[in-house]
């Protein structure tokens, strides 16, 4: 049994793609949220070669242009080292998507697995253990454990995903198993197992299928809470530290220079929520297309 | 006495007529469009009347009656027709006189009863606030201690066993049959001259539904209700009402005292519904009627049967045949066959 | 189940988490590269002095001896020893806690006050301009951390519109009222100084704002929606044809089963104002915990970092019971259904 490598429209029809995007595109909110979150992407991907100064994303000073305000030159103004605040919002950008796609990078998978196996042993001890674990990081907030985490590390970027990560994967179990334990008993499991289908089998080709867009739409959602801790994380001083144009960070320095120089910290501000807010857009349009309606 | 009846309504018919609904047409809004469900209603409930409405789920039933209380659905949109209460017109009243009317005159008991009542109340609360709001209403107040007894005795009048304990129950604690009671109880707590029971029975196991019904019809007559009574149980209709009306998508097509109906129907749509209930003796299968219920969002044009009628002609496609008498106020019939030559 | 019974299978489930917490942040602080020792000493100091505060520290002990002395020490109140501020950390955060927790409850209050008027609001004009308003206020609001919103907040009202002061709890003048709480509200109104009671709460507008705002508008949705489905119920439908004033209906009968599901949402979003004080108390410069939380964590002080976690926790903890309580009072499902789960 080999896998199958399907063609563009093998899988448009597999997963019914056209009509799903029939039904994404009735939502003006869901576009608006679709277009902020492939405008960042590219901003990210293509930093270098988009943003007007990308020296002013490292190590740069020139003092002699600090502090000024929006203008031709510089459309977001100069920060107090004469940086362009536009350059570095637009890295700003790439440090908040990297985070993100490293942290679910890292999480979904094993969060993901862990939560069908303790679905699908349901009831048994395997269940009751990993469900356990799960809980412990569910029932505290996300900051504070966020907070509690990279406290005891050296602030840096890599520890901050590192942090996130380490708390952020029994969400996906306990989304997953929740899914999964309530088709256990569902009778297309229940028929498979009589036919004599493995383990394997049930859970990844017919209990997986289904959890795909609740987790598809979590992942999404996910982008903004990632990116939100990351940079509440290096607001506090725990993440991205300076030079690095990390929006969160840019913020604090910023926000040192209120309210004579404001473009310094309001445009990195405005530039995480916006983030924030395509991908939470885009994740109400993605769970009101692919999860079911259970009406 | 039934004999009485029939002679006085044949000779003022319209004096002691209780309800009217004339040409009623509603409509729902959804976002994919509107359902076009109501498409002209006409009937007529006279005072002591018993009447039967029989017709598929989904005919429009439900949202007559609850057109009649003005308790729609808030999509729901009245494109027009009359609905006219002892002459006055329930569409056109106001918030005051209408409430007045839902407190002393007509009353309703909802098809579902357990979602009738409200899930986080005690039944003694809901009951007290019907008998606070409803027969006390304007007037001085009644003790607590009042009210209590008061609720106490109407749960013994529809049979209720340990009224006490029932009172201080959530409505999810008791059964199904007994929350009916409760339902029952409570639009009869204050006298009433109509009641409009929505398929009361349907939801409750079949041993119960026999009981309940009785009760009903015990109270109906006790009280000298008049009474709208929906089903799409033909034989539960059969044994209980005076005069049965025949609905389909959205229609009155046909409409005669019980067992003329039964023994003569007229319309197609009729004749084929009594012939698809299955008999116990005899051979064979019983037949259905082909084809669907129309689509409410573009139902057909002109009679709304026509697309499954065998006898279907072109007038039949283009113009709405009006529900009309064909034997001297015995029987009416909506339907080209007997239509106007 | 008895009211009893969840509370206590709800505090047990909590303790067990917090237990977990503990356990995992006393490990990771142990285990990870650095010499705590060292750190808490200084560069510079001489090896005996790292010695000595090794062993007072009880860092040369395995990890399973620390953490039992931990524990114990935790029950008798003693929260470990700060590096940065040299006493002991319960000293610590009696010191700073409560003027956070004072902002954290203004902000738990306009929160609640606040979901509940504009969710009702929304619930009535639902699909007009003032729920759509609503509803586009609470996409932003969710997407905005605390930070953001409390330096725009800042900027506009503070900075531009002159409205609110911009910082701290006091303005300059006014004399800290004598500490009997901790909490400059209450000391202030112990003391009898109403002027400063006002100063104070003139302070904690903004930073309040920024804290609950977004949860706010979220919470607003919920309640919304909950009206808007309940709203066409059948148990609401019928007291709209028992006649029951317009009034009492939304006040009570929708009300209550309305705001359950929300209740529950906004229980854990007034919890989690824990862990947003903490941000916004940075930007306003409050003096709560925050100041002496980063200072901790920027120098590697783990007693004190453990410790303000544990305190976090316990209130987090604290809180989610509240709620789960409230909850079971609101729901009587929730409390009296017992079937196997």
């Amino acid at each position: 049994m080999g896998i199958k490598l399907l063609g563009i429209r093998q899988i448009s029809s597999r997963f019914d793609l056209k009509r799903k995007w029939y039904r994404f595109s009735r939502s003006p909110l869901s576009i608006v949220g679709l277009v902020i979150a492939v405008g960042s992407i590219i901003l990210a991907v293509g930093a270098p070669y988009i943003a007007p100064y990308p020296k002013h994303a490292g190590l740069f000073t020139n003092l002699l242009e600090a502090f000024q305000p929006p203008s031709s030159k510089y459309s977001f103004g100069t920060d107090e080292m004469g940086r362009d605040v536009l350059s570095r919002t637009i890295f700003g950008f790439r440090y908040s998507l990297t985070m993100a796609v490293v942290v679910l990078g890292l999480v979904v998978a094993p969060g993901v697995i862990t939560g069908l196996i303790a679905g699908y042993y349901r009831g048994s001890w395997i269940d009751t253990v990993i469900m356990r674990i799960a809980d412990v990081f569910i029932a505290v907030p996300p900051l504070v454990l966020a907070l509690s985490i990279a406290a005891v590390l050296i602030p840096s970027v890599f520890n901050a995903m590192m942090a996130v990560s380490l708390m952020w994967w029994p969400w996906y179990t306990r989304l997953t198993y929740n899914i999964a334990s309530s088709l256990r008993n569902e009778y297309f499991v229940q028929a498979s197992e009589v036919i004599g289908a493995s383990t394997f089998h049930i859970t990844f080709k017919e209990i997986l299928p289904n959890c795909l867009g609740s987790i598809l739409t979590k992942v999404t959602l996910d982008v903004g809470w990632v990116i939100l801790l990351g940079s509440s994380l290096s607001f506090v001083g725990l993440g991205a530290q300076p030079p690095t144009p990390d929006l969160g960070t840019m913020v604090a320095e910023g926000s040192k220079h209120l309210p004579q120089y404001w473009w310094i910290s309001i445009f990195p501000a405005v530039a995480i929520s916006v983030i924030i807010l395509g991908f939470n857009l885009l994740g109400d349009g993605i769970r009101d297309t692919f999860v079911e309606e259970a009406k | 006495m039934e004999f009485e009846t029939r002679l006085l309504r044949r000779q003022n018919n319209r004096v002691n007529q209780l309800l009217e609904v004339k040409d009623l047409h509603v409509g729902y809004k959804t976002y994919m469009g509107k359902l076009k469900v109501l498409n002209g209603v006409d009937f007529t409930v006279h005072q002591g009347e018993k009447v039967g409405i029989i017709g598929e789920s989904g005919c429009g039933k439900t949202t007559t009656m609850r057109a009649i209380l003005r308790v729609l659905a808030s999509n729901a949109v009245i494109d027009g027709g009359e609905i006219h209460f002892r002459g006055n017109d329930v569409l056109k009243m106001g918030k005051k006189q209408l409430n007045e009317m839902r407190r002393n005159n007509v009353t309703m008991i909802f098809q579902d009863p357990t979602a009738a009542l409200n899930p986080v109340f005690k039944v003694g609360e809901l009951l007290a606030d019907v008998i606070k709001y409803s027969a006390n209403y304007g007037k001085e107040q009644s003790s607590q201690k009042d009210i209590r007894e008061k609720s106490t005795d109407i749960l013994k009048e529809v049979a209720l066993p340990d009224p006490e304990r029932v009172l201080d129950s959530y409505p999810f604690q008791l059964s199904g049959g007994m929350r009916q009671r409760i339902c029952i109880a409570m639009s009869l707590a204050t006298a009433k001259e109509l009641l409009i029971a929505d398929e009361p029975t349907t939801n409750l196991d079949v041993t119960i539904q026999d009981q309940v019904l009785r009760l009903m019809k015990n109270l109906v007559e006790k009280r000298n209700l008049s009474v709208i009574l929906i089903s799409h149980a033909l034989g539960t209709v059969r044994g209980t009402v005076d005069t049965v009306y025949v609905m389909y998508a959205g229609n009155m097509i046909e409409a005669a005292e019980t067992e003329e109906l039964f023994s003569n129907p007229l319309h197609p749509y009729t004749q084929g519904l009594l012939k698809s209930v299955p008999k116990l003796t005899g051979a064979g299968f019983s037949e259905g009627i082909k084809g669907r219920v129309p689509d409410y969002m573009n139902p057909p044009p002109g009679c709304r049967f026509h697309t499954r009628c065998d006898y279907a002609s072109d007038i039949c496609r283009k113009e709405k045949p009006q529900l009309l008498n064909v034997d001297a106020n015995k029987h009416k019939v909506a339907c080209w066959l007997y239509g106007k030559k | 189940m008895k009211l009893s019974t969840y509370i206590a299978k709800r505090t047990f489930y909590v303790i067990f988490s917090l237990i977990g917490l503990s356990l995992l942040v006393f490990i990771l602080a142990r285990v990870l590269p650095g010499d705590p020792a060292r750190m808490a000493a200084g560069e510079r100091a001489p090896e005996w002095v790292v010695e000595q505060l090794r062993e007072q520290l009880r860092f040369d002990k395995p990890m399973y001896e620390q953490y039992f002395y931990w524990v114990s020490d935790v029950f008798h109140g003693d929260l470990g020893y700060s590096i940065v501020t040299k006493r002991s950390v319960s000293i610590d955060i009696l010191e700073y806690l409560p003027a956070s927790m004072e902002l954290i409850i203004l902000a738990a209050i306009f929160q609640i006050a606040g979901a509940l008027i504009l969710g009702a609001i929304a619930g009535q004009f639902s699909f007009k301009w003032p729920d759509n308003l609503i509803r586009i206020f609470s996409y932003v609001g969710i997407s905005i951390p605390a930070f953001v919103l409390g330096i725009i907040l800042q900027l506009i009202f503070s900075w531009w519109f002159k409205l609110f002061p911009t910082q701290g709890v006091l303005s300059p003048g006014v004399t800290r009222p004598p500490i009997a709480t901790g909490m400059y509200t209450l000391d202030s109104l112990i003391a009898g100084r109403f002027d400063v009671f006002l100063n104070v709460l003139w302070h904690m507008i903004l930073p309040a704002l920024a804290l609950c705002l977004g949860s706010m508008m979220q919470d607003a949705r919920i309640i919304r929606s909950g009206m808007v489905e309940n709203k066409d119920k059948d148990y609401i439908l019928m007291a709209k044809a028992q006649g029951m004033p317009e009034r009492r209906i939304m006040f009570r009968y929708l009300f209550k089963p309305s705001i359950i599901p929300a209740v529950t949402v906004m229980g854990l979003d007034a919890a989690a104002l824990l862990a947003n004080a903490f941000l916004v108390e940075i930007v306003y410069y409050w003096p709560g915990f925050s100041k002496f939380g980063i200072t901790v964590m920027l120098n590697k002080d783990l007693n004190a970092i453990i410790a303000l976690v544990l305190v976090m926790g316990i209130i987090y903890a604290l809180a989610n019971i509240v709620v789960d309580i409230l909850v079971a009072y609101l729901d009587p499902r929730i409390r009296l259904v017992e079937r196997g789960e």
